[in-house]
């Protein structure tokens, strides 16, 4: 598979490891490394299938298809492909789970309002 | 509804020719009623959000049925989890068995008094022997007073072959079944001995009588038995 192409995509091929705190203002596609913490609060993020993620996430949207170890806050939306291994909590307003992909951690759907009351 | 039963009953009585993983079982979801879940329903249309661990394999349905209502679910795959190779350890005798403590050190790890219902399933007939009575302690102690565990106990010995269902919740009495397929990681069992998965499946480990059952669930306030006519012993514990 291979991985969705934009301009305003920033991209971590399968062979980048990266430790430390991630940021930024464009969406981002990881299919390395990643340790530490992912910080897109407008954006989304992109685990593909041989991404592994050890990281608290933060993003508009995230979609795993790789391995994901840690919390996602989600202000949008979440999806976890069929080959999605997740160990973490996720807090989002809206979750789409394909079948075949395992979570363990909470779910946690939160109403706008209910995120502006910082619940 | 027959129709249903009839296949319910088939399926749990396993395959004789041992070769059913490649069986149209394997893919095929059925459909059955529980007495269990109904009474858990009534629970469903609380405003107080809920707190629901369920214990089966990630069920997009389940997390749906109850995300949909407000309520947060937790999801972790016990079974999977037992199956990881670093459990494996001996007792005195030198008996392969799963290290209970670092099982637990690594799953169920939440706040005492943390959840309103678990959905264990089937989970004590197909989990290894020597995690049984430790994970069933810590249920105890995450469930909150007054809360409620339900679990599926085969009422007969379908044989080695007797297949592993996941449960969805259609509504609020009527459950999909559909046969657990074991990710590629769950098959490598720690040593042949203690080892929980055969072919696509997890292998059933023993059935349970009523006395079995009672001496497992002793620290709980109350029991409810629900007998089904597919073979399947409903048991449904308050904290």
């Amino acid at each position: 598979m291979s991985a969705p192409l934009s301009a305003d995509l920033a991209q971590i091929g399968k062979s980048v490891v990266i430790k430390g705190e991630l940021s930024g203002s464009e969406d981002l596609y990881v299919d390395g490394q990643v340790e530490g913490s992912i910080a897109l609060k407008g954006n989304a993020l992109t685990i593909g299938p041989n991404g592994q993620v050890k990281a608290s996430v933060e993003a508009k949207g995230v979609i795993v298809q790789g391995k994901l170890d840690g919390n996602v806050i989600a202000s949008d939306r979440v999806e976890l492909r069929r080959s999605a291994v997740v160990n973490g909590d996720i807090a989002t307003q809206r979750i789409a789970i394909e079948e075949g992909a395992f979570l363990k951690g909470k779910v946690d759907i939160q109403g706008k309002a209910e995120k502006a009351a910082g619940k | 509804m027959a129709s249903v039963t009839q296949n319910f009953m088939k399926l749990f009585r396993g395959s004789s020719s041992g070769t059913s993983a490649q069986t149209p079982a394997a893919t095929q979801k059925l459909t059955r009623r529980s007495s269990g879940l109904g009474e858990l329903a009534r629970l469903w249309n609380s405003e107080t959000p809920l707190c629901v661990l369920d214990l089966g394999s990630t069920s997009p349905t389940n997390i749906r049925f109850f995300t949909e209502r407000a309520h947060k679910i937790y999801s972790e795959d016990l079974l999977v989890a037992s199956t990881e190779p670093h459990l494996a350890t001996k007792d005195e005798q030198g008996n392969a068995i799963l290290d209970s403590r670092k099982f637990l050190g690594e799953n169920l790890q939440y706040p005492a008094a943390h959840f309103d219902v678990v959905l264990c399933w089937n989970l004590p007939d197909y989990l290894d022997e020597s995690l049984v009575r430790p994970v069933m302690g810590r249920l105890w102690s995450v469930l909150k007073p007054g809360g409620m565990m339900l679990a599926f106990f085969h009422t007969k010995d379908a044989g080695p072959d007797s297949p592993c269902y996941r449960f969805h919740i259609l509504d609020k009495d009527t459950l999909e079944m559909q046969r657990v397929t074991a990710r590629r990681e769950a098959r490598r069992g720690p040593t042949g001995a203690v080892h929980t998965t055969v072919g696509e499946g997890f292998r059933l480990q023993r059935v349970f009588n009523n006395r079995h059952i009672e001496t497992l669930f002793r620290d709980f306030a109350s029991i409810k038995f629900f007998l089904a006519r597919d073979n399947v012993r409903e048991v449904l514990v308050v904290r």
